[in-house]
């Protein structure tokens, strides 16, 4: 009796894509990441290469032809002491495009690590940290940023300790939680039926499980770093004059917005807006493809 | 001829028509068919059976007669006919009053279905006001309706939420909801998929009763074969959204004739079949997906009478009513279905084993947990032990602790005190970090849910060389050299160890599973329900290797499963368990013919047979209790049927030997229970 | 409630670390590098931040819970009255924000839900997030060129006259209010969405249209309570984003609240005025968690009830 061959697998009994192939194909057919992507990308080449092209050098002053309005030769016009608004716009994505992304850089670290930890072990040093993160949470960054930033003076490096540190806990948050479901999963237990080390189960086995939700974070949290980084400049307490920083501008000079000069802010303002949605869009877009 | 009359006529003929019904998901941007060109009829009165594997379109068959497709979903066309009403050509408020008077449906998972934060009695009556019945009326007419579906003490059940039920009674309510407009079509769904048991057999008898009463057509869909069989008059089976056969019931399962029912039955282990006497058959290949491009018949790929006809044109439905009744297939070969080749040679090379020292010792084992404030006690002392090539089938509800007692021997949770396990005569630390690495490759586990055994994100060659590694010692060429082996052992080539687990189907997943488990050549493995994830025609398969594998490597099994059937195929000795406790432990044909315990005796009454000819059955009375709160006594006696006295309640029975090697705990003598049973077994002829 | 009183307690702690341990010599800080030791000697004295750490932040707390917030280092008198006047303007602000985001937040993310995909999702959806992101100052400023300096609807400066009504404050406080609204309107709008659509895409949902009820009971009786759960915890998390966000937007239109108080402090070192501050707003945070809590499980009976398994 020839019998049809026991359950040899067939050819089509693997799905011919793999899942990063999945999620690249579908961010490239979301229009939100694209928009957002082309935005960031406008504005990181502004900081690494605008000196180049701006028309003016961002920091020499003109003070002859200050507050002039948008002209043919000024096209944003210019500030109180005559420099150039668009070259300033342009070069003042340099600083907020740096300290941010290092904040971020810092909370994903710190975060991911705190949120594998308190997450794994549980128990009494995850009921310890958890609270301690959760006052963190209560106070908003503005304020943790203003008492740190008295107590240790201002520097682009205390912003991003700051903001590092304040973003940490929430990212943490979202790992642990993440952690805390993936224990639950059986190769967890099937890995200390090898009497893995709880380093190999954190890192090797759980880790990689939660790179998407700390992706998705990861993005959303640099948005709302740009965000207090450039509210700390605004206040004054994030990145120094005369840096051509867009916070920094429109702190300096809002106080004329009464007297009709508009151009002096709107630009810095609408940068920050584009650069803060283009991120949350990459962001969402991101969420999107490893959610669908 | 379908019924199109303009006006709504008394009674259509048909309660439901479906005519060349196509369906199709959106997924990724393209239209992937789910139905195709499927028709069936069901008689006013008739309880139509819609049976097959997941994937194939059932579920989706029901949602398209209420027009509730999710909303990738579309109806590619076809006529949808309710008691001769167009069902597509409704607009919203005539489908809403379709809805609301002649057609009901009841899903799985009954939890879901009830709104969480609203009283039972206001889902009820909200139905009645519909039609115009408010206040009193309505409430009266919602107890009456819960009195119908047998739930006691209606006027406080319906004060309560959905949480606070039981899942039976929570499944009683959504019963009690969709015939409160006493529809003409009522649609069960999986309705008893994922209840226990006993809870099942119960809902059962209940759908079972009402039909008497009521006068609604049912469509009863489920993936269970014995299921249907005793539930409904005439039954369809559907493959890859087709339907590949129909016919009355009996007549269908005793005569099928299409390869696919024919293998479909084949797989199952009945009547009480074992691994020694016979492997199962096997259905080779897969399941075509969701969308799949197929030309000719649906099948063909798996089927051993394909030919190439079969595998260009499409087989047209033959009729092949005979004096039994209507009955259809959809293949050329119809004739000869039955003669379908194995697909996997039934003979086994079994030495019986020579009876040597237990492998595994477990003694006065307790596990207590603390649960809001109470001690719950999910395994109370428990002890058997477990030879060389032997398995032990462990058998019992939700909350019977099965789980946690194959915790508790790997280590993965720590007994309470005093208990002890011991593996090749050494005793084994409670805890897993302080077990030996000898000890712990020694005892490993198959998983249920293998999307959850295994990492997602590793690759099958990482998943298995991490294993060969840690539990076998191995390194570099040996590694590699063993790895072969290993994947060569289960079944699986060198094609699958690339790719992520993912991307492997349930069946291969679980190999992969097995393979993990096997790696550093274990003494004992814990299967813990390794089948029940998975469709009948891959869990065959996997039921032939798990067999394979023991007779091979001598290795012996702990086999968790709520499926009787396979867990008899499989085990030479059974454990009952129940709130935590071993209610009858001896050997599997002892257990199963019985004399056993009267909670083992409810147990396999409740579950459907294939070929079940009508039996007295036992049916238990109300739900598990807590094992927070377990009854005092015997922790059976709130549900025993033949119980005999206050004794039941105050002192608890010991687990007394009734012959060598079978125990049972009941204060009822051996000698009376054997009384009592063979009079149920002979009562009826 | 208790864990309110850990996360309070660790809180004050983090305050007073903050404000008093890091900066080192309070004294030294106050009085500049040039003064002469013996002075700053004497004001640290005066100050009592020459005691043992412990017994600063008992005596500290003690006080603070009496309602003692200490003497402010800049106007050297208690800071509670100025605290607590701070506290009764920025409620008023935030009040403004509030009774007119949750409403409106809701209703934007029901009507996206019910529309889901449809152009109407997509422009609240993408404009709530992209109003969300923004920071206040950003919205703030562009806000007053529009309706302060181009239209010339609203007054820029959020100082009313003395002796304003409550409808002449209320005018004033629209356009500082704005830029609050918006940073709360996509959250709220987007965790509304999500709520219903989870809830629309529930079972007990196809149970109650498979009963035939029609659309509008669906959506009001079985849909919308279950949906807007989450949504409650979610409004009163914010309120800790709404107090960072009244510091900026106090500052912008010189508005006399706890943000602004806290910034003055901080730039001028007044440090009681700072930690008291601060932890007013930590107190402020914990209620209106606890509020949060006790109205989801008032809602949920699942929580109120619990089970009976």
């Amino acid at each position: 009796m020839s019998a049809v061959q026991t359950t040899s697998p067939t050819q089509d009994d693997t799905r011919r894509r793999s899942p990063m192939a999945d999620v690249f194909f579908s961010l490239m057919r979301s229009r939100t990441f694209l928009v957002g992507l082309v935005i960031v990308l406008f504005w990181v080449a502004c900081a690494l290469f605008g000196e180049h092209f701006a028309p003016y050098d961002p920091l020499a002053d003109d003070i002859i032809n200050a507050l002039a309005p948008p002209s043919s030769e000024h096209w944003f016009g210019t500030d109180q002491i005559g420099r150039d608004v668009f070259s300033r716009v342009i070069v003042g994505s340099r600083d907020i495009l740096t300290v941010a992304p290092l904040a971020t850089l810092l909370a994903t670290i710190a975060g991911t690590a705190l949120g594998l930890l308190t997450g794994y072990f549980r128990g009494i040093v995850d009921d310890v940290v958890s609270r301690i993160l959760e006052a963190f949470m209560a106070i908003p960054v503005v304020i943790v940023a203003l008492l740190a930033i008295v107590a240790l003076g201002t520097s682009k490096a205390t912003v991003i300790i700051v903001i590092g540190l304040s973003f940490a806990p929430i990212i943490a948050r979202t790992v642990r939680s993440a952690v805390l479901a993936e224990r639950e999963l059986d190769y967890v237990a099937a890995a200390q039926l090898r009497h893995e080390s709880a380093f190999h189960t954190m890192f090797v086995e759980i880790l990689p499980n939660v790179i998407p939700p700390i992706l998705v974070e990861t993005t959303v949290r640099l948005g709302y770093a740009i965000f207090a980084v450039a509210t700390l400049s605004f206040m004054g307490f994030g990145i120094q004059p005369p840096s051509p920083d867009w916070g920094l501008s429109i702190s300096s000079n809002y106080g004329m917005i009464g007297g009709g000069f508009w151009w002096t802010v709107l630009f810095d303002a609408l940068a920050i807006a584009s650069l803060v949605i283009g991120v949350n869009l990459v962001a969402d877009g991101v969420h999107g493809a490893l959610n669908d | 001829m379908t019924n199109s009359a303009p006006t709504k006529p008394a009674k259509a003929e048909n309660a439901l028509e479906l005519t060349d019904l196509s369906v199709a998901y959106r997924v990724a941007g393209r239209n992937r068919a789910v139905l195709r060109n499927l028709s069936l009829n069901i008689r006013q009165g008739e309880a139509y059976g819609l049976v097959g594997e997941s994937g194939c379109g059932k579920s989706t068959v029901a949602l398209t007669v209420v027009r509730y497709l999710p909303r990738n979903g579309s109806i590619l066309g076809g006529v949808i006919s309710l008691d001769g009403q167009d069902v597509m050509k409704l607009d919203a408020e005539a489908l809403r009053r379709a809805r609301a008077e002649s057609v009901s449906m009841v899903y799985q998972d009954p939890g879901k279905a009830l709104n969480p934060s609203i009283r039972i009695g206001r889902q009820l009556t909200e139905i009645f006001e519909l039609g115009g019945v408010t206040g009193q009326a309505a409430t009266d007419r919602a107890i009456a309706m819960l009195n119908r579906v047998r739930i006691s003490d209606p006027p406080s059940v319906m004060q309560r939420y959905p949480h606070q039920l039981s899942g039976g009674m929570q499944q009683r309510v959504a019963i009690a909801m969709a015939l409160a407009n006493d529809p003409s079509m009522l649609i069960l769904d999986e309705p008893t998929t994922g209840l226990d048991a006993t809870v099942e057999a119960e809902v059962l008898d209940l759908i079972a009763q009402l039909r008497q009463e009521l006068s609604a057509s049912i469509l009863f869909i489920s993936h269970n074969l014995a299921v249907v069989s005793n539930m409904c008059d005439r039954v369809g089976v559907l493959y890859a959204g087709m339907l590949v056969e129909e016919g009355p019931t009996d007549v269908v399962f005793n005569d099928p004739r299409h390869p696919y029912t024919v293998a479909l039955l084949r797989c199952l282990p009945r009547g009480g079949q074992r691994k020694d006497q016979g492997r199962l058959d096997t259905i080779p290949g897969f399941l075509p997906g969701i969308g799949a491009d197929i030309k000719g018949c649906a099948f063909a790929d798996r089927c051993a009478l394909a030919d190439n006809r079969c595998r260009t044109e499409l087989p047209p439905l033959y009729d092949l009513s005979d004096e039994r009744g209507k009955r259809l297939s959809r293949c050329f070969h119809h004739d000869k279905a039955q003669a379908l080749p194995r697909a996997t040679p039934s003979d086994v090379a079994t030495a019986p084993k020579p009876t040597t020292a237990p492998v595994l010792r477990v003694a006065g084992l307790n596990k207590t947990y603390a649960s809001h404030g109470h001690p719950l006690r999910a395994v109370k002392d428990v002890s058997l032990d477990l030879r060389p090539g032997e398995t032990l089938g462990l058998v019992g509800e939700s909350g019977s602790g099965k789980t946690t007692f194959a915790r508790l021997l790997l280590g993965l949770v720590p007994p309470d005190d005093g208990g002890t396990i011991e593996l090749e005569g050494k005793a084994l630390a409670p805890k897993l970090e302080n077990r030996g690495d000898d000890q712990v490759k020694a005892m490993q586990i198959v998983f249920q849910n293998p999307d959850s055994a295994l990492n997602r994100s590793h690759s099958i060659r990482h998943i298995l060389s991490r294993a060969l590694k840690r539990l076998a010692g191995l390194s570099g060429k040996a590694q590699e050299a063993r790895l072969d082996d290993l994947v060569r052992a289960v079944r699986l080539t060198d094609r699958h160890l690339a790719v992520k687990p993912r991307q492997l189907s349930g069946g291969l997943k679980q190999r992969v599973a097995i393979a993990r488990a096997f790696a550093g050549d274990p003494r004992i493995v814990v299967c813990d329900e390794p089948t029940s994830a998975l469709d009948v025609s891959v869990q065959a398969a996997i039921l032939n290797l798990l067999a394979d594998l023991q007779s091979k490597e001598d290795v012996s099994y702990i086999f968790i499963s709520h499926d009787l059937g396979v867990v008899r195929y499989l085990s030479d000795k059974i454990a009952v368990l129940y709130l935590g406790r071993i209610m009858e432990i001896g050997p599997s044909e002892e257990v199963f013919s019985g004399p056993h315990h009267p909670y083992t005796e409810a147990l396999l009454s409740a579950v459907p047979q294939l070929d079940q000819t009508e039996t007295a059955r036992i049916r238990l009375d109300g739900e598990i209790p807590s094992a927070t709160n377990p009854p005092p006594g015997c922790v059976f006696n709130t549900r025993c049927p033949r119980k005999i006295g206050p004794i039941c309640e105050q002192q608890e029975p010991p687990l007394a030997e009734a012959q060598p090697g079978h125990s049972i705990r009941c204060h009822i003598p051996y000698p009376e229970l054997a009384r009592l049973q063979k009079a149920v077994v002979t009562e009826p002829a | 409630m208790s864990l309110s009183l850990v996360t309070l307690f660790l809180l004050s702690i983090m305050v007073f670390l903050g404000g008093q341990v890091l900066p080192g010599n309070v004294g030294r800080a106050i009085l500049g590098p040039f003064a002469d030791q013996r002075a700053v000697d004497a004001l640290n004295h005066t100050l009592g931040v020459d005691r043992p750490l412990l017994t600063q932040y008992a005596t500290w707390i003690w006080n603070f819970v009496r309602g003692d917030m200490g003497t402010s280092y800049i106007f050297r008198s208690p800071v509670a009255p100025f605290v607590i006047d701070a506290l009764g303007n920025s409620m008023k602000l935030a009040a403004v924000a509030f009774v007119l985001v949750v409403p409106i937040g809701i209703l934007g993310g029901v009507v996206a839900a019910l529309n889901l995909n449809r152009p109407l999702d997509r422009i609240i959806s993408l404009g709530g997030l992209s109003v969300t992101v923004l920071p206040e100052f950003v919205t703030g400023i562009i806000l007053i060129l529009i309706f302060g300096v181009w239209l010339r609807w609203l007054p820029i400066s959020a100082a009313w006259p003395k002796d304003a009504g409550f409808f002449t404050q209320l005018y004033y406080l629209i356009l500082p209010s704005l830029p609050l609204f918006l940073v709360l309107f996509g959250y709220i709008a987007r965790m509304a969405r999500s709520g219903m659509i989870e809830a629309l895409d529930s079972d007990y949902t196809r149970t109650a249209v498979l009963k035939g009820l029609p659309w509008r009971t669906v959506i009001w009786r079985h849909v919308l309570r279950n949906a807007l759960l989450p949504t409650i915890t979610v409004i009163a998390t914010q309120t800790g984003y709404l107090i960072g966000g009244l510091v900026v937007i106090e500052t912008l239109f010189r508005y006399q609240g706890i943000g602004s108080l806290i910034f003055t402090a901080a730039r001028g070192k007044d440090f009681p005025m700072l930690e008291s501050g601060i932890l007013t707003i930590g107190i402020v945070y914990a209620v209106a968690t606890l509020i949060a809590d006790f109205l989801y499980s008032v809602l949920n009976p699942r929580i109120r009830l619990g089970s009976d398994q």
